[in-house]
C-alpha cells in the first residue's frame, strides 16, 4: 500500500517536471512562429534577395533594403571579434595556466561580474569614454562610429570568451600536461603545443557564443553607432545595426503595415543567424563533452 | 658491479604540513631495474616524482635533502629543470598519449628539443617505436590517432615517446596498473630489454611484478624506506619484520 503511494508521488513529480521542461521548448517554438508570422508577409511585395541586398531603406517610400544594417552588424561584430578573440584567449590561458591562485581569485569574479552588467550601462560608458576618445584622437566631428560599436562589443563579449575558454583549458587532462613536462617541455611549449590545441573546440565554442551575443546586442550599440541608414565603408563611418533599426522604428510602424512586417523580417534574419551560431557551438561542445559557462 | 647513477640523501618531503617522505636514502645503480614497493599512500609515487622534479609543479610541496644524478644534486639552484627532465623520462599510471597521431606523439619530444630535419625526425620516431616493441603493430598506421590504440599499445607508445628524447634514466610510476595481464607482460619484457641501455626505476603495487622485473627493491611504509636490497634477497630473506609482513601478504 505504502509502496504504491510513493510510486504515484514520484510519477506526478516526474510529469510535472517534464511539463516545466517542455515549456522552454514550447516558448522557443512560439517565438519562431510569431516572428515568422509577422515577418513573412513582407515577401509578398519584395523578394527575399532584394530585401537582403537592397541598399536603400525608406519606409516612407515603401522601399525596404536591409543591406546597410546587415553590413553594419557584420562590421561591428567582425571588429569586436578581432579585438576580443586574441585578448580573450590570452587572458584565459593566463588565468588557467599561469596566474597564481590569488590573481585567479581576483580576476575570475571580476570577469563574471563584467558579464552581468546591463548592456545599457555599457552603452553609457561607451558614449562617455569611447565615443569621446575617438572624437579627440581622430579629430572627427562625431565619435559615433563602427569603431566605437566594435570596441564596446569587444568589451562585452570578452567575459564570454574568457570564461568558456578558461573552462575548456582547465578541462585539458593533467596527464597530457605532465606527459609533456616529463619530456622536458617548457611551460610555453606545453601551452602552445598541447594545451591550446586540446582546448580548441571549447575555445571555438566560446568565440561563437560571443559572436552571437555581439550580433544580437542592442542597447549598447544603438547609443554609439550614430544610426545612419547607409552602408558604412570605413571604421569611422556611422551606421545602424539590425537590432537598432528594430528598436528605433518599431514604435512608429503601424501594426500590420509593410514597415512593421519588414522590421519583423529583420528580426527573422537575426534569429536565424543567432540560432545557427548557437547550434554550431552546441554541436562543438557536445562533441567534446564540455559544458558552456 | 655497476656504478651508482642516482644517490638519494636524507630526502624529506612535505605536502603543506603533512610529511610524506622521511629521511629517505637510496642508491640506484646504472643499467639496473630498481623497484619501489609498498602499500598505497606509502610515498613511493611521491618519491619517484622527486627524481625528475615533477613535484615542483604541485603547490605547497617542500623538499629537503639531495638527489644526486652522476654526482650532481638536481635540487641545486643552478639546475635547469627542463634539461633535467630531458635526461629522465617518465611513464605514468594511466597511459597518457597526446590526442594526436602516433607519429606526432613520438615526434613531440625531438621537435620541442629542436629536431627540424624531416628525415632525421622520421628515423628517431621509427627507432623510438621499435625500441618500445610497437613497430610491427603500428608501422602501417602512424598517422592514425594515438587514442585509437589499446591501453597496452598506448603505454608502449608512451615509452616510444620517451625513448625518442634519448633519456638516460626512465621512471615508471605504476605503468601497468591500468593494463590487462597480457599487456602487462609485454611492458615487463620491454623493461627487461631497456635496462641494457637505461637506468630504470619502477613503482609498483604488484609484488610479483617487482620480483619479476627488478634487480633491486626498496620497501616503503608511511613515508619511510624500511628496507632496500637485491630483489632476490629482499623477497627471500627480508631483514625487517615490516618487510616480511608485507611480502608475505600479512599486511597491505
Amino acid at each position: 500500500m505504502i509502496g504504491k503511494k510513493q510510486f504515484n508521488a514520484e510519477a506526478i513529480a516526474k510529469r510535472t517536471l517534464f511539463l516545466f521542461a517542455i515549456t522552454g521548448a514550447l516558448i522557443l517554438f512560439l517565438i519562431v512562429v510569431f516572428i515568422f508570422k509577422e515577418g513573412l508577409p513582407i515577401f509578398n511585395q519584395i523578394n527575399p534577395v532584394d530585401f537582403m541586398l537592397g541598399g536603400e531603406w525608406s519606409p516612407s517610400k515603401d522601399v525596404y533594403g536591409a543591406l546597410p544594417f546587415i553590413a553594419a552588424t557584420i562590421l561591428i561584430t567582425a571588429g569586436a571579434l578581432m579585438i576580443a578573440v586574441p585578448l580573450g584567449i590570452s587572458c584565459s590561458v593566463f588565468l588557467a595556466e599561469i596566474a597564481p591562485k590569488w590573481a585567479r581569485e581576483l580576476v575570475r569574479p571580476a570577469i563574471e561580474l563584467l558579464a552581468g552588467i546591463p548592456s545599457i550601462v555599457y552603452g553609457l560608458f561607451a558614449l562617455v569614454v569611447i565615443v569621446n576618445t575617438i572624437e579627440v584622437s581622430f579629430d572627427v566631428p562625431t565619435g559615433e562610429s563602427i569603431l566605437a560599436g566594435s570596441l564596446i562589443l569587444a568589451i562585452m563579449i570578452l567575459p564570454i570568451i574568457i570564461s568558456i575558454s578558461q573552462d575548456s583549458i582547465e578541462a585539458v587532462p593533467r596527464a597530457y600536461k605532465e606527459g609533456s613536462y616529463a619530456m622536458g617541455a617548457t611551460d610555453t611549449q606545453t601551452i602552445t603545443r598541447i594545451v591550446i590545441p586540446t582546448a580548441t573546440p571549447g575555445i571555438v565554442a566560446g568565440i561563437i557564443l560571443g559572436m552571437g551575443r555581439a550580433i544580437g546586442e542592442t542597447m549598447a550599440v544603438v547609443l554609439v553607432l550614430g544610426n545612419v541608414e547607409k552602408i558604412p565603408t570605413n571604421l569611422l563611418d556611422q551606421g545602424e545595426a539590425l537590432t537598432s533599426v528594430i528598436l528605433l522604428e518599431m514604435g512608429e510602424a503601424a501594426v500590420g503595415s509593410p514597415h512593421y512586417n519588414a522590421l519583423f523580417a529583420l528580426s527573422m534574419i537575426l534569429f536565424m543567424i543567432v540560432f545557427s551560431l548557437s547550434s554550431i557551438s552546441n554541436h562543438i561542445i557536445a562533441k567534446r563533452g564540455l559544458r558552456p559557462g | 658491479m655497476s656504478m651508482e647513477k642516482i644517490i638519494v640523501r636524507e630526502l624529506n618531503l612535505w605536502y603543506g604540513e603533512k610529511q610524506a617522505l622521511e629521511d629517505v636514502n637510496m642508491q640506484i645503480r646504472e643499467n639496473r631495474v630498481t623497484a619501489l614497493i609498498g602499500p598505497s599512500g606509502c610515498g613511493k609515487s611521491t618519491f619517484i616524482r622527486c627524481l625528475n622534479r615533477m613535484n615542483d609543479r604541485i603547490e605547497g610541496v617542500r623538499i629537503t635533502g639531495k638527489v644526486e644524478i652522476d654526482g650532481k644534486n638536481i635540487y641545486d639552484k643552478d639546475v635547469d629543470v627542463v634539461a633535467l627532465r630531458k635526461r629522465i623520462g617518465m611513464l605514468f599510471q594511466k597511459p597518457n598519449p597526446f590526442p594526436m597521431s602516433i607519429y606526432d606523439n613520438v615526434a613531440y619530444g625531438p621537435r620541442i628539443h629542436g629536431t627540424g630535419d624531416k628525415k632525421k625526425l622520421r628515423e628517431i620516431v621509427e627507432d623510438g617505436i621499435r625500441g618500445a616493441a610497437l613497430w610491427d603493430e603500428v608501422s602501417d598506421r602512424l598517422e592514425t590517432n594515438a587514442l585509437d590504440l589499446s591501453g597496452g599499445q598506448q603505454q608502449r607508445l608512451c615509452i616510444a615517446r620517451t625513448l625518442a628524447v634519448k633519456p638516460e634514466i626512465i621512471l615508471f610510476d605504476e605503468p601497468c596498473s591500468a593494463l590487462d595481464p597480457i599487456a602487462t607482460g609485454k611492458i615487463e619484457e620491454l623493461i627487461h630489454d631497456l635496462k641494457r641501455e637505461y637506468t630504470i626505476v619502477i613503482v609498483t603495487h604488484n609484488m610479483q611484478q617487482a620480483a619479476r622485473v627488478s634487480d633491486y627493491t626498496g620497501y616503503f611504509l608511511l613515508g619511510e624506506m624500511i628496507e632496500f636490497g637485491k630483489t632476490k634477497k629482499l623477497f627471500e630473506n627480508p631483514h625487517k619484520k615490516e618487510t616480511e609482513d608485507y611480502i608475505t601478504g600479512r599486511f597491505g
